[in-house]
């Protein structure tokens, strides 16, 4: 099949953009999306243009390293698919695609389609973590964990850090990343004598780095490949409200953990 | 050059509790004296650098991706190994390295072994600390699965993303000392040159791959936590960017290399679909526990595996190894893959491929208990194929997955360059020449979390450090030949791109040092590298500039080493004159196509030592002793 690319080219975080029309020809069904990027990338190098830049390493669909709106879907059309994962059975022979880097004030682009998402580990380094320094751990089976919890903590636990939930809201918000890793450690009795700390302490640093609030256009939901639920937003609201008037000093041990 | 095992004396069990005794400290005041690089954010460089912090040395750590948390430990499916015996089926600390030391062919260093075993109890208890979300049975409990090369079931288990809730924990432990500033994070920089003073390890140079800046980087130790060098293959599971460049550089710095030929091909992957692929993707070996893996009794039949009777099919691994079954060894299901294919019984387009078949499964537990286990490996298989494996059964062929080869290091996981110390898949040890499932995790932990941290401080404690300054003219050198190096590549202007190269180079090793070799085709495949090598360095086409992200220069750099890195693979696969685990010599195996391994002459490590370019590297041996689990034909029929 032939089709017909405008792809967002960058030179670097502080030149200017544009898009560029790219053609591909001769795909194959079977390739993945990236195969069709580096068919195209090796036709561009011989004949002497630089090839279009854009990030990837696992190529399974769990590094979350890969990321390309593709006609203004994150990821691409297919739901709960990384780019890497999107095969070129979901686009027919013919058809005009445009693809740009993720879109948000906390994502700088740094060349084409690759763009910095460091905030991302800064907002985990303030408080997405357990302190449990090495060699301090009781038997794992010492602590019970209901399988009830353990598999709702895990549904959290599964995002990837590829930021395609911060594409696709309106407002650049980080919510849902954010908001799936308190519920990831809140859902553990393990998690529990951090979990204010982690609210306060995670929420102000995603504000600090620019990200938007949530208005509940539910866009981040949809463009998750790994189908992190908004209802996870609501229970982080819970979290910070909780821990916000409460102030930990004054709550200490277990919470209700619901 | 000296081989020091540096084993401690005495019992098994107990040297590894006893050399933690004999070993010097450093005082906690004093720890923050010492800088230690950290190169790799896997699980093994991560955990490493985390408990590093914890403690109290200064940390650099390094990664090539845009955030410690994609390094490919991540991709790990299946499980991780422990042997806690909460089945209470009869698993123990000694059957586990019992089974490790049969599983690696007789090819692994037994202290180490027995080690590894031990600390793997305090692996999972300080993963469940951290907030890993393993499965838990319905009192709470953890749950375990079953894993190939082993009768216990003492895997513990994510999902089927058990890599990446272990990375992740050691992640947060590791994003935790950058916040509190303990540890310093460099991401998007690829190491270029390991720099040594007075040889010992002293530093690195780097290159930081948005602006292309080449630096110096100062310690008093060097941990090399690369992974494994697989993708020389072009087509494996690895990531892309995985790489050997780090431990390649270092092996031209003195770092003799372990048993370079030892690579494993892992049975279960989604087979080649065309000229087209960038990579192969795995299929957690975890569905041989529900699965069944059988072929067609007759040659070319074409029908569609529904069509086939049971009478027609032959369940080739139940056949051949009736105790073991689906669940046998990664390296004797691969070659019972290759040969059922051989034979002209191979299924799909290119007849490369064998059926991986649930319907008995979901026959017996019903679709729900086989989603609730696999579902997001069969997600996965119906993406990249367009097939329902709830409904056909899935294809797979074996791939290039793992190395057990890597840079040689003694019992304190150090090089034979004093100060660099090489953990997880980038070092030799522990696997043998064939390594289990649910083990390369259990390593990278058990290296980063529990041994490192003890056999640094020895080494600190040892030795004295003279302080140095960036502008040291070993430094300035490294610097030089970096820019050299960036500008040759950019200078060629051939005609040929960089993966056009790699791929190539991919296609003589799988063909001549993959799943079988032989003496012919390993001296043709000495041929054709050198040769493939020289026209790299005359004909590769890299544009744009080296200031900027140039990924074509990046993936140049690896693909420059991994020129290098085959032909010593190819050249260790030809002197090892016999068949062990991984590597199977076709001249020497049983009247039923079983390795033959020649415990007399080759029961020992393989060092290469490098002797400069265009110099045959040399060979150096390490005799290897069995005195708690006795040298004996491994069987799993």
């Amino acid at each position: 099949m032939n089709l017909t690319l405008h792809i967002w080219r960058q030179k670097n975080r502080h030149a200017e953009g544009r898009f560029v029309t790219y053609e591909a020809r001769g795909i194959s069904p079977d390739m993945s999306f990236l195969e069709m990027l580096d068919v195209v990338n090796e036709g561009l190098i011989l004949k002497g243009e630089e090839p279009i830049a854009f990030d990837h390493d696992c190529r399974e669909g769990i590094c979350g390293q890969c990321g390309v709106v593709v006609n203004g879907s994150p990821h691409g059309p297919r739901p709960a698919t990384t780019t890497c994962q999107l095969h070129m059975r979901s686009f027919k022979d013919g058809d005009v695609l445009t693809l740009e880097p993720w879109r948000a004030n906390a994502f700088p682009v740094i060349k084409d389609l690759i763009v910095d998402r460091g905030a991302f580990d800064r907002i985990i380094a303030t408080g997405g973590f357990i302190t449990a320094p090495t060699g301090n751990a009781p038997d794992g089976n010492a602590i019970l964990v209901p399988k009830p919890a353990a598999d709702r903590s895990m549904d959290a636990a599964a995002c990837i850090g590829c930021g395609a939930c911060v594409a696709a809201c309106p407002n650049g918000s980080a919510m849902l990343f954010v908001a799936a890793k308190i519920a990831h450690l809140g859902y553990l009795p393990q998690g529990q004598p951090e979990r204010d700390r982690r609210a306060l302490a995670m929420v102000a640093r995603m504000d600090e780095e620019g990200f938007g609030a949530c208005t509940n256009h539910g866009e981040c939901e949809a463009a998750c490949p790994k189908e992190i639920p908004i209802e996870f937003i609501a229970r982080m609201n819970r979290d910070y409200l909780k821990a916000a008037l409460f102030s930990p000093a004054e709550r200490s041990g277990p919470s209700d953990g619901a | 050059m000296e081989l020091k095992s540096n084993v401690p004396p005495g019992p098994i069990e107990q040297k590894w509790t006893r050399h933690k005794f004999d070993m010097k400290l450093v005082n906690p005041a004093n720890k923050r004296k010492y800088t230690v690089i950290v190169v790799g954010s896997g699980l093994a460089g991560a955990s490493a650098a985390a408990t590093m912090a914890e403690l109290g040395y200064q940390v650099q750590c390094y990664c090539y991706q845009d955030t410690p948390r994609r390094a490919h430990s991540i991709a790990a499916q299946g499980g991780i190994n422990a042997a806690k015996n909460y089945q209470n089926d009869g698993d123990s600390v000694f059957r586990l390295f019992y089974d490790t030391v049969k599983g690696g062919d007789f090819r692994s260093r037994e202290g180490n072994v027995h080690r590894l075993a031990e600390v793997s109890v305090n692996i999972i208890d300080q993963c469940v600390a951290q907030g890993v979300p393993f499965a838990r049975e319905y009192g709470g409990m953890l749950s375990n699965r079953s894993f190939g090369g082993a009768q216990v079931s003492r895997t513990f288990y994510a999902r089927g993303q058990t890599g990446q809730q272990l990375l992740l924990g050691a992640y947060q432990a590791l994003e935790r000392q950058i916040g509190l500033g303990a540890v310093k994070m460099f991401t998007r920089h690829e190491m270029q040159e390991l720099i040594l003073v007075d040889g010992r390890a002293r530093g690195i140079v780097t290159r930081d791959m948005i602006t292309g800046k080449i630096e110096s980087h100062i310690a008093d130790a060097v941990v090399l936590a690369t992974g494994g060098y697989g993708t020389v293959f072009y087509l494996a599971t690895y990531a892309k960017g995985c790489n050997g460049t780090a431990i390649w550089r270092a092996y031209k710095k003195g770092a003799a290399f372990g048993n370079p030929c030892y690579t494993q091909i892992h049975p279960t992957c989604i087979p080649v679909t065309g000229e087209h692929q960038s990579k192969l993707t795995l299929m957690s070996e975890s569905l041989r526990n529900d699965g069944r893996i059988w072929v067609p009794k007759k040659k070319g039949d074409a029908r569609s595996p529904g069509q086939i009777p049971e009478d027609e099919r032959d369940y080739y691994l139940e056949r051949k190894y009736p105790s073991f079954g689906n669940l046998a060894p990664r390296d004797i299901s691969s070659r019972a893959a290759k040969a059922v294919c051989d034979d002209g019984r191979g299924v799909g387009s290119t007849g490369l491929g064998v059926y991986l078949d649930f319907a008995d499964a979901i026959q017996r537990l019903g679709e729900a208990t086989i989603r609730e286990r696999y579902g997001n490996l069969f997600d996965m298989y119906e993406r990249i194929t367009g097939e329902n494996p709830y409904k056909v059964p899935m294809r797979i062929y074996p791939a290039a997955h793992y190395t057990m080869g890597g840079l040689w290091v003694d019992y304190n996981l150090m090089s034979t360059i004093p100060g660099l110390f090489v953990l997880g898949e980038a070092n030799f040890s522990d696997h043998g020449a064939n390594r289990l499932g649910a083990s390369a995790l259990m390593q990278g932990l058990a290296d980063g979390y529990f041994i490192l941290p003890y056999t640094i401080g020895n080494y600190f404690a040892s030795n004295k450090f003279e302080k140095l300054a960036g502008a040291h003219a070993a430094f300035k050198s490294g610097e030089t030949s970096t820019a050299a190096r960036v500008q040759k590549v950019l200078s060629i202007n051939g005609q040929r791109t960089v993966d056009s190269f790699h791929r190539e180079l991919g296609s003589i090793m799988w063909e001549f040092c993959g799943m079988g070799r032989n003496e012919k085709g390993l001296q043709t495949a000495l041929q054709k590298i050198p040769a493939l090598r020289e026209e790299f360095w005359k004909n590769v086409r890299v544009l744009g500039e080296g200031e900027e992200i140039n990924q074509s220069l990046e993936k140049a750099g690896r693909v420059a080493d991994f020129l290098e890195l085959g032909e010593l693979m190819c050249l260790d696969a030809l002197e090892r004159r016999e068949s062990c685990g991984g590597h199977f010599r076709e001249e020497f195996q049983t009247e039923d196509g079983e390795a033959l391994r020649d415990d007399e002459k080759f029961c020992h490590v393989a060092a290469w030592e490098f002797a400069g370019d265009a110099k045959k590297p040399v060979r150096h041996v390490e005799p290897l002793a069995f005195e708690n689990v006795h040298l004996q034909t491994r069987s799993y029929k």
